[in-house]
């Protein structure tokens, strides 16, 4: 029997947007809707924490893809619509408003939400988490409140986001304090040598830093939020409280629905779940890779491949997401760009100005080539990036050597495959 | 308003009027042109929204800066001489008539 009901996608991000364009590009021709539970057509994200915080704008600019793209693909967008359940016996999603729809299959892109800090006082006003466009708007007023009153920004986690937003409040001429739970920055993701030239530049653009800070309340009353206590005592004038402690996939549905969920929807290298008429892509999942580890990516390059392999699957088609993660930041002049995934590596070299800083350090494993965080080394980054795509590696000699080209590794490799075929 | 045309890898060809100081990736990706992924969103971070430019067009466009230079000698396709990142061309009335095409693949 052919199923005429349509395939629904829950969630009009990157990743929703990205299945629904994959299919038709795959040759689905078919009914096709995307629900989304924000007002805004599907809009960028990444920018939310960069220059959008210095000039929010209008909506047009943040435009994933124009409402001309959607309609020429023959793409149905609801907007502001909750989904509370997935009837998978009835093959059904259940809405907020108590409308049951059809599907023939489904894809999960629910995304994640700002993990919340959990100590007595977070609910106070000018405490804010950034995920969507009205959280970078509140933000953004916030710091130029802050910066017009010459009260201190306190960003609590020094992570990506906090970073970003540190770096966009010191622009905005706020003074900006960062309280970091470690003893580095980026310390889940990054070597101890690139924390450390990021925690110069900060510095040097007059950020207060705080390693080992432990958060344990937040004080203020009606007017909002006035300090942030840590463990050993010492309270932090606070006018805003910008909270960047990492994000919480949104599994919600999937998990009541009866799908494996671990940290996030299960997946495998397709973006299939543990239902075979129902895939999921982006921010809501986590990808059980082929040595039994377990990853979790937060980022527009994984949630696109992710959607390509979830079209692909969705149609029967096998499609594995096996390129290098890659992620970048931008903060202040520096544009740092990292590929591959660094976790377990036993050496890092570097090659460039660690002054400047203009470098990148380069992962190794076991004499291979795992990854490479570039600032402001766009080429390193780019090479880095098919070398790791073709499976090669340089030397760690090579990559620290200056001299050496690492595009004569790509060379030689192509040279190779023609001469052997 | 200049006009811009744009050919998909498999050859259709769409023919859009940008507003000046819109980028030649942005109005692409909101008319929903195929061949384009633009992943970065225009940071000139991605190289995913190379295009090349129809020769002729070349002299009338500010040349590539360091970043996108350096960008383009990694992108996913052949980088040919007339190799550009879109994201990084901005519309003015003087190019009016331009002809770009996106390549087989962006990633």
């Amino acid at each position: 029997m052919v199923s005429q009901a349509p395939i629904l996608i829950v969630g009009a991000g990157q990743a929703g947007v990205q299945i629904a364009e994959s299919l038709r590009q795959e040759g689905y021709g078919d009914e096709l809707l995307l629900i989304g539970n924000e007002s805004h057509p599907p809009y960028q994200r990444p920018p939310l924490s960069k220059k959008w915080l210095l000039e929010p704008g209008a909506y047009s600019a943040l435009a994933l893809r124009g409402a001309e793209a959607l309609a020429r693909r023959r793409i149905a967008l609801r907007l502001d619509s909750e989904v509370s359940a997935i009837d998978r016996s009835a093959s059904q999603l259940l809405l907020a408003t108590g409308e049951r729809l059809d599907y023939s299959k489904l894809a999960l892109a629910t995304g994640a939400a700002a993990r919340a800090l959990p100590v007595p006082g977070a609910g106070l006003g000018q405490v804010l988490t950034l995920r969507s466009i009205g959280d970078s708007a509140a933000i953004s007023a916030a710091i130029r409140r802050c910066a017009a009153a010459a009260r201190p920004v306190v960003v609590i986690g020094g992570g990506f986001i906090g970073l970003e937003v540190a770096a966009s409040a010191r622009k905005l001429g706020a003074a900006v304090t960062v309280l970091e739970g470690l003893p580095r920055l980026m310390s889940r993701v990054t070597a101890p040598i690139v924390s450390d030239a990021f925690e110069r530049v900060h510095r040097a653009h007059g950020v207060d830093l705080v390693f080992g800070a432990q958060v344990t309340r937040l004080l203020g009353g009606a007017d909002g939020v006035e300090a942030v206590c840590t463990a050993d005592g010492r309270e932090y004038e606070a006018g805003c409280v910008i909270v960047g402690i990492g994000v919480v996939p949104d599994d919600r549905l999937a998990a009541a629905a009866g799908l494996l969920c671990e940290r996030g929807i299960l997946v495998d290298d397709c973006a299939r779940t543990s239902d075979a008429s129902i895939v999921a892509a982006g921010d809501c999942t986590a990808r059980r890779l082929a040595d039994g580890r377990l990853l979790r990516l937060e980022s527009v390059q994984n949630a696109v491949e992710q959607a390509k392999s979830a079209a692909a699957a969705l149609l029967g088609r096998e499609r594995p997401f096996v390129a290098a993660p890659w992620f970048w930041s931008d903060q202040y002049d520096i544009k740092l760009q990292m590929v591959g995934l660094s976790h377990g590596y036993d050496q890092v070299v570097t090659r460039g100005d660690l002054e400047k800083p203009a470098f990148s350090a380069f992962y190794f494993r076991a004499g291979r080539l795992i990854a490479v965080d570039s600032l402001s080394r766009v080429q390193d980054h780019m090479q880095s990036k098919r070398l790791l795509d073709h499976g090669l590696s340089p030397t760690p000699e090579q990559a620290a050597d200056p001299q050496f080209e690492l595009q004569s590794l790509l060379k030689h490799a192509s040279t190779v495959t023609a001469g052997g075929a | 308003m200049p006009r811009v045309r744009y050919i998909e890898p498999g050859g259709r060809e769409h023919t859009l009027e940008l507003n000046a100081g819109s980028s030649l990736m942005r109005a692409a990706v909101d008319a929903g042109i195929d061949g384009i992924e633009a992943q970065c969103g225009g940071n000139c971070a991605c190289a995913t929204c190379h295009c090349y430019v129809q020769p002729a067009w070349l002299d009338k466009l500010p040349p590539p800066s360091d970043d996108e230079r350096l960008m383009l000698s990694n992108v996913a396709a052949e980088r040919r001489s007339n190799s550009r990142l879109s994201c990084q061309l901005v519309a003015t009335p003087a190019l009016d008539g331009i002809t770009v095409q996106f390549p087989e693949r962006q990633s």
